[in-house]
């Protein structure tokens, strides 16, 4: 039989994408956003004379889903060839049960007893030879990480079987595995080690709250500071050193009334390009992305890299699960909450970790309107901060406070109620360095691939509705929302606009319009809460479908009319 | 004496006798590892009716302060 598709099936945490990137190797495909195969990651392998695709499965824990995200996975074992199922070795009671239900299916399997490095001083023995009688099928030891066992694995990938054992109950699997486990595996007693005795610390409330508190100041810090060092010393005297005087010679040769000098390098400020006002393709189109907002993607997904691979956020969702139910959340709703600071699109795709449609619904809408990107927060800092940080922290508490009143209310008026927390809290493992850089650099090149043609797409947009003076019609429409209730001038509307396409170019769009600081906190506030850019829309669409959005979205435009109103009453 | 997971003291170990409710919830409980016959060990609780965090086969789990009212446990006291 040709195998096409090799398929990564296991629990959640077990070291899938570990192994899958070890398998594809250089010649990884990720297939992140946008398209509807989001969920999932897949690869190419050499295979003997042939290559296979192989495909990373969500986690899960049993064939019969409970959420989305294994919906997924079932769905995906449909097309596959071939499973490779990866168990963790450390855990090999319960990763048995899923590999019993995949026996049961009419699909070759082969088993990868993943962590293997684990076991030993986790005093862990297991017998592989007797694991593999036990089940008929190939039981390869391996470590995705280092990367032992990856080529026996390959090498007997044709030994895979179909067993097609027949359908059996909950507890004749339960019972088969312990038996198995019993004759194979043996467990001698171990100390405690540092790690784990952090583990006992960050998850018991007393001490557990005190250091997620003290680990969340640490990290907006040192977001902070890395962000601006980078920005101060590195970026902003590379476009004003560099990038300058090569635009000041292109501008010089295309005249300033020119069309093209309009769209490549915007308007003159007092005879001078101005990376923040001149609104050119070639200007503000690239210092907005690059100089402004890339060195704090940077700093927030080297950080966020860090916390995921160290295995916090489980730890955090847990501490924050009773506030949440308020909200009409659980806790672990806080990870599409996390995602979301980074991009609302990874977020919104993150609520398929939440069991129900409600929450979905919640936790979707809530992060759509209350969680800004890093791409706006970047900008909010950049632009409202030069008024005074007194300023960036009025609009980011309005959007917290904002954030907590809908979720009070979503919760209060949606019917039903908010489903229980049950999860796993992985082992603290210590982040490797490779991975985390190999994590950010996809993170990175995923923003500047993505982002980037849209910044430009949305300067290059605007700069034709202004020239076709479109931009005057839809600002004389919007005059009495804008101007009337929000006491913003109407040229603020051409930001709006943008703010459909890109967040951080639309506040940029701010910056050339003179307004005073409680206009540019309003502006902000607003921009942040209308509408998600297009890109997290169409996210939101798929992941919600069309009725739940259209709801969503008549919230949004609620609330940004009522905190627009209110913040220009209340602001002196 | 049988009580359920709530009651439990951190660091205190039981066997897991029974969950009640319904197929689904059995499953999903017993999926991650949580099921009759089990020794568990509960780590913290918190506040406010908040989750409860066990250990099971070396693994922590948290689970949410109703479901962890289903799980009953045989402690010795």
């Amino acid at each position: 039989m040709k195998i096409e598709k090799i398929l990564l099936v296991g629990n959640p945490n077990v070291g899938k994408s570990a192994i899958f990137s070890r398998l594809t190797g250089a010649k990884v495909i990720i297939s992140n956003y946008p398209g509807t195969t989001v969920e999932f990651t897949q690869g190419k392998m050499k295979f003997g004379e042939e290559s296979a695709m192989i495909i990373d499965v969500p986690g899960t824990y049993t064939l019969e889903p409970t959420c989305k995200a294994e919906e997924v996975a079932v769905q995906m074992l449909k097309e596959g060839d071939l499973v490779i199922n990866i168990v963790d070795a450390t855990n090999l009671e319960r990763n048995l049960y899923l590999t019993l239900q995949l026996l049961e299916k009419d699909k070759p399997v082969i088993v990868a007893l993943n962590m293997w490095d684990d076991t030993k001083h986790r005093g862990i023995y297991i017998d592989v030879k007797k694991l593999e009688e036990h089940l008929g099928v190939p039981v390869v030891p391996t470590c995705g990480l280092t990367g032992e066992g990856i080529k026996e694995l390959i090498n007997r990938l044709p030994e895979a079987k179909a067993l097609k054992t027949p359908l059996s109950s909950d507890s004749q699997r339960w019972e088969k595995i312990g038996k198995i486990v019993e004759g194979i595996q043996k467990l001698t007693h171990r100390h405690h080690t540092l790690l784990e005795r952090l583990e006992d610390l960050s998850i018991k409330p007393l001490t557990g709250l005190p250091i997620a508190l003290g680990i969340i100041y640490c990290t907006f810090w040192v977001i902070r500071f890395m962000g601006e060092n980078l920005i101060g010393h590195i970026f902003e005297p590379l476009f004003e050193k560099l990038w300058l005087p090569l635009m000041m010679k292109l501008s010089a040769f295309l005249g300033e009334r020119t069309f093209l000098h309009h769209i490549l390098i915007g308007n003159l400020i007092d005879g001078k390009i101005d990376f923040g006002q001149s609104f050119g393709l070639l200007t503000t189109g690239l210092f907005v992305p690059i100089a402004m907002v890339l060195p704090y993607i940077f700093s927030f997904y080297l950080i966020l890299g860090l916390l995921e691979d160290l295995g916090y956020l489980p730890r955090l969702a847990v501490l924050i699960d009773n506030f949440m139910h308020h909200l009409g959340l659980h806790g672990y709703a806080i990870i599409p909450f996390i995602l979301g600071l980074g991009c609302k699109v990874p977020g919104a795709l993150a609520t398929r970790l939440l069991e129900e449609k409600r929450e979905k619904f919640i936790a979707a809408t809530l992060m759509a309107i209350g969680v800004p990107c890093m791409a706006q927060i970047a900008m909010i800092v950049g632009l409202v901060g030069q008024r005074g940080g007194k300023f960036v922290m009025i609009v980011f508490s309005t959007l917290f406070v904002l954030l907590i009143i809908k979720g009070l209310v979503l919760n209060r008026v949606l019917k039903g109620s908010s489903p229980e927390i049950l999860v796993e809290i992985p082992p603290y493992r210590i982040p490797q360095v490779t991975a985390v850089v190999k994590k950010l650099w996809m993170r990175l090149s995923g923003f500047l691939k993505e982002a980037l043609p849209f910044v430009l797409l949305g300067v290059l947009f605007v700069n034709i509705l202004h020239t076709l003076k479109i931009i005057d019609f839809f600002a004389y429409i919007f005059t009495p929302v804008l101007t009337g209730l929000w006491g913003l001038p109407k040229e603020a509307i051409s930001a709006l606009i943008v703010g459909f396409l890109r967040k951080d170019v639309a506040v940029g769009m701010l910056g050339p319009l003179n307004l005073s600081t409680k206009q540019l906190v309003v502006g902000s506030t607003v921009l942040a809460v209308y509408f998600p850019c297009i890109a997290t829309y169409i996210v939101l669409i798929r992941e919600l479908g069309i009725r739940d959005t259209l709801k969503s979205t008549s919230i949004m435009i609620i609330v940004a009319l009522a905190i627009g109103i209110l913040l220009n009453l209340i602001l002196v | 004496m049988t009580i359920d997971l709530t009651q439990m003291q951190p660091g205190e170990s039981g066997l897991i006798i029974e969950i009640q409710g319904g197929h689904g919830l059995i499953g999903k409980i017993q999926s991650m590892g949580l099921r009759p016959g089990k020794k568990i060990t509960k780590v913290s609780s918190h506040f406010w009716r908040g989750p409860q965090t066990v250990e099971i086969d070396n693994l922590q789990i948290a689970v949410g302060f109703g479901m962890a009212r289903r799980i009953l446990v045989e402690v010795q006291r």
